[in-house]
């Protein structure tokens, strides 16, 4: 069966590769395109570990095929921080201990930062809601919606 | 002489018996005697055990040193996760 | 031991690995690819249990791409029973002994071809009889799945799969129960839950047909592995280089080898290297859950409040092979308690399931949950503060626990009279809330450590040590050198290093890491500043013993050994090339004392009476962690163990159909908690400190997940007002209860 051409975009960069049809977006991103940050937990989209966005939209990679994302914009945690600094998800996760083994952190940076583009103050349940889709078995949770919530309030320019 | 105190479980390899006493100045000195003793606990004792030396646990170290009147409890090996 | 003054300890750095992992940079075990690699599949028995026949990997074999394809026939017999076990999970020698259970493997070129090749292998199977409940696989006449491995001394009343029998305690239960005003039996029931990393296993394996190899993994302890590996492979321990991956949560989980073996023999038969992952469903059905169970439980206690007797029957079933772990059950039950008559006693049973390995205080959490629910039911029942009562018959220093050893200081009482100050207690309850109190314990570990402590010519400091980071320790061992050494924390970077570059260390279990590395670092660190000294005293032509090493600089001892202006370690390390040579410390032990914890949780739930729906409305976890290194770390420990416990007491099991088959091998319906399900979790910090160590740090990591099982289920009970016997406490299971 011969492979299939793709071209897209992904953090910004114009990118092509090729990908036999079943393969995932996931598979793409971390063995042909090498860009490792996206885990796969599950495999099922149970996790989030795989999340990145597709054309603005929060998605579990393992769910997307690679050949779907022909003509698309695929942004990744590679691609959240800019060359002198992090996003503010990033930062405050850091500063509030919020990881422990950091295999959630990827899908948290990027489901986080989906959450803040869409609703600048959200409640800790509003909080909680988005990142039920992101499995994280070490923290319990606590740290990580109180960094979020404090990163939302930098970037609305206000002290938590 | 240190008292030792043998495990509720150990004491199938000991005839039942549950304390004894022994001169020994180390730990190894104490395993080795009591596999003497005790026949039955010989291959326990060979794959490891724990002890608890007037209260301290430890788990294999063959040259810590035992009191005149310590406590020695013998126990099977302890594991974490 | 009086609390001293620490500069660095006790404060709240950003972890150093911590950049590279909210950008993805950070190279977990799957993470890792080479140049020539082929990719793994495991083929796994869909049968609880059956003789394998015969296998026919031919067709596997001929297709194209395929470059390697092994069985049971390629693993030799082991002298040692138990690593023979591991490699027989690893891969089924005769029989297939649970659903999952590999019977062969393959590795291709690429994902999809060594899938294709997988269903291409034809399995013969016999089916046998099967079992998977513990009480049913201890009665005889079950299908025994190993023969002559029965515990000694055990007769006829048990079958063959009882493995393991144990028995603590002291006193005369008669005499106790006897004193009792009121006597309480219950028997309890724990599902199988799974330690549920994020990460699945994952490894990359290149071994040569001379015995030299490299492997990549995902795992708590790269010595272990590289041990039981070296055995399987037939292959010199030293020619094996195993590098741990940052890992994706273990637990426990990964504190044994699954697919390792598996990958090197791949790659030893195909030349190439081998990148072997585990789906999720592999994990769920082969890797290593923890026990289920079955206790009885009998506890006496007078009117006011004093517990006269205590006895518990506890069997566990941990799976496909002989094991032990039931011990480290039947020892902790009780721990929390000064008792005059005690007994546990404890089984260990096989049973056609994946083959257990340790999972967060393993066996401690199901019997503790036990014990505190009965112990609450008596509070119940004899209208008693449950706090006042555990208070009332609390182990402190001096007592003798009921698993032999006599406590020295402990931080029990601080965490409930703690817990009883806090505002949580007092707060009043909404409709359809209970709260729960429960204590738990765990004994934490010493073991071996080694570490090596290079000093650099520009005065920073690179420090090797053996003990993959589960937990936030590089950052803790950093603050520990830096204290020592008394010099900034970002002067400081610690790596762990592979087994070729620094020496043994016991795997990363046991709530030991802090503890025992800890003291190695200090170790290594003064036998650093003991040649800084030295170097000292050559510079200013004075006696070594008139050198003292205050602030993290030499300086004479007093007026008498000379006028000297101190010299920084950056100012003697940058001669050190001219003074002798480079400067480095190391150490190399196995640190016994290391000081056990005592945790007190506090939990409000509100249970829906319509869906039977637990909603954990407020949680505070009080623990003594002896010395809070990293604060921020143990408040992380703290709040994890603490929601794992909540996930076993409400809803996850491993759940098995009639087939002996797991039907659940997945996230969607193995539900682990998520973050709409909890409120914040309030760790209060305890600090008696362990007078074992020199920080006074005791382990924290493990004791945070045994209060929660008794607390949500003493909470629960209390709100509908039933008693609960049973986890987890599914809504369907309340709804039954509450009628």
């Amino acid at each position: 069966m011969s492979k299939i051409h793709v071209s897209t975009y992904v953090n910004g960069d114009a990118v092509e590769f090729l990908c036999e049809p079943g393969e995932t977006l996931l598979d793409v991103l971390r063995d042909r395109l090498n860009l490792t940050g996206a885990k796969e937990g599950c495999g099922t989209g149970d996790c989030g570990a795989c999340s990145v966005m597709l054309d603005g939209r929060l998605v579990a990679s393992c769910l997307v095929l690679g050949a779907e994302v022909e003509g698309s914009a695929v942004e990744t945690v590679e691609g959240i921080a800019t060359d002198d600094a992090l996003h503010p998800v990033q930062k405050k996760l850091l500063e509030h201990a919020a990881l422990q083994c950091g295999i959630c952190t990827p899908g948290i940076v990027v489901a986080a930062k989906a959450l803040l583009e869409k609703n600048a103050d959200p409640s800790e349940e509003e909080v909680r809601y988005w990142l039920a889709g992101n499995l994280c078995r070490c923290t319990g949770y606590d740290k990580i919606i109180r960094a979020v919530l404090d990163a939302a309030a930098e970037m609305r320019g206000v002290s938590a | 002489m240190a008292r030792v105190v043998i495990f509720g479980s150990l004491r199938a390899f000991t005839g039942g018996v549950g304390e004894v006493e022994i001169e020994a100045k180390n730990t190894r000195v104490l395993l080795q005697k009591l596999s003497e003793q005790f026949e039955g606990l010989r291959e326990t004792i060979a794959a490891g055990v724990s002890l608890a030396i007037d209260g301290e646990v430890f788990k294999e170290a063959w040259f810590t040193p035992i009191d005149e009147d310590s406590e020695v409890v013998v126990m099977p090996l302890m594991v974490g996760g | 031991m009086s609390k001293q003054d620490f500069k660095i300890l006790g404060t709240r750095p950003i972890r150093p690995d911590g950049l590279d992992k909210v950008t993805g940079k950070a190279m977990f075990g799957a993470d890792k690819s080479v140049t020539g690699m082929l990719h793994a599949r495991i083929l796994r028995s869909p049968h609880a249990h059956a003789e394998i026949v015969s296998i026919d990997t031919s067709k596997a074999k001929a297709l194209p791409g395929v470059k390697a394809v092994i069985t049971g026939a390629d693993f030799d017999e082991l002298k040692n029973r138990w690593t023979g076990y591991t490699s027989q999970n690893c891969m089924a020698q005769d029989r297939a002994l649970y659903d999952g259970h590999a019977v062969a493997a393959v590795a291709a070129i690429s994902k999809s071809i060594a899938a294709a090749a997988l269903k291409l292998i034809e399995v013969e199977y016999n089916l046998l009889p099967h079992v998977t409940d513990v009480d049913e696989a201890m009665k005889p006449g079950a299908p025994v799945l190993h023969v002559g491995v029965k515990a000694r001394k055990l007769g006829d009343e048990v079958s063959g799969n009882t493995v393991g029998y144990y028995s603590f305690g002291h006193g005369d239960l008669e005499t106790g129960f006897a004193e009792a005003d009121e006597v309480i039996e219950r028997s309890f029931k724990t599902a199988a839950t799974h330690q549920g990393y994020i990460e699945p296993h994952a490894c990359l394996a290149d071994l040569g047909s001379d015995g030299r190899g490299e492997l990549w993994c995902s795992t708590q302890g790269h010595y272990n592995v590289r041990l039981i590996c070296a055995e399987i492979l037939d292959i010199e321990e030293s020619q094996l280089r195993v590098t741990a991956s940052e890992i994706g949560g273990g637990f426990g989980g990964k504190t044994t080898v699954f697919i390792e073996p598996v990958a090197l023999m791949l790659s030893r038969k195909s030349g190439k290297p081998v990148k072997a992952v585990m789906t999720r469903d592999e994990v769920f059905r082969a890797s290593g859950p923890t026990m289920s169970s079955s206790m009885d439980i009998k506890i006496g206690m007078s009117k006011d409040g004093r517990i006269t007797a205590a006895q518990a029957k506890l069997r566990y079933q941990g799976g496909a092979f002989p094991y032990q772990m039931v011990m480290m059950g039947a020892m902790s039950a009780f721990a929390a308690y000064d008792l005059d008559h005690v007994q546990s006693e404890g089984w260990d049973v096989m049973t056609n399931r994946p083959k257990m390995i340790s999972y967060r205080a393993p066996g401690a959490p199901m019997a503790v949950y036990a014990v505190e629910a009965v112990v609450d039911e008596l509070c119940q029942k004899l209208e008693l503060d449950p706090i006042d009562t555990r208070l009332k018959n609390a182990a402190r220093e001096g007592t003798k626990s009921s698993y032999g050893p006599t406590f020295k200081a402990i931080g029990l009482v601080d965490a409930l009279e703690a817990a009883k100050a806090h505002p949580h207690y007092s707060a009043p309850l909404a409709e359809n809330t209970g709260r729960g109190v429960s204590c738990g314990f765990w004994f934490n570990f010493g073991g071996q450590v080694s570490v090596s402590m290079a000093i650099n010519a520009d005065g920073t400091v690179n420090l090797i040590e053996g003990n993959p980071d589960i937990g936030g320790s590089r950052a803790s061992i950093s603050m520990m050198a830096a204290e020592a050494l008394g010099i900034p924390l970002d002067r400081i970077r610690t790596i762990v290093g592979d087994t070729a570059s620094v020496g043994f260390s016991d795997v990363t279990d046991g709530s030991r890491v802090t503890f025992a590395v800890g003291i190695a670092t200090i170790n290594a660190a003064n036998a650093a500043i003991k040649e800084m000294c030295k170097r000292a005293a050559m510079i200013w032509e004075i006696d070594e013993d008139a050198v003292e090493w205050v602030d993290g600089a030499a300086q004479p001892t007093g007026h008498n050994a000379g006028e000297f202006p101190p010299m920084s370690l950056a100012e003697i390390a940058a001669v050190s090339g001219k003074t002798g040579g480079p400067i480095a410390g190391h150490h190399e032990g196995a640190p016994d004392k290391a000081g056990v914890s005592f945790g007190v949780h506090l939990v409000d739930v509100e249970v829906d009476p319509e869906t039977g729906f637990t909603a954990v409305k407020r949680y505070t976890a009080f623990q003594d962690v002896g010395k809070a290194i990293h604060p921020a770390y143990v408040e992380g420990q703290i709040q994890g163990g603490a929601v794992q416990g909540i996930g076993w007491a409400l809803n996850e099991e491993y759940i098995y159909g009639e087939d002996g088959r797991l039907q659940n091998p997945g996230f969607l319906d193995y539900r682990i908690p998520v973050a709409s399900d909890l409120p914040m979790i309030d760790p209060v910090i305890i600090e008696v400190p362990n007078p074992g160590h020199p920080f006074g740090v005791r382990g924290c990591g493990e004791t945070a997940i045994v209060p929660p099982l008794a607390a949500v289920s003493n909470g629960v009970s209390r709100a509908i007002g039933t008693r609960m016997f049973e986890l987890p406490m599914s809504p369907p299971k309340i709804l039954k209860a509450i009628g």
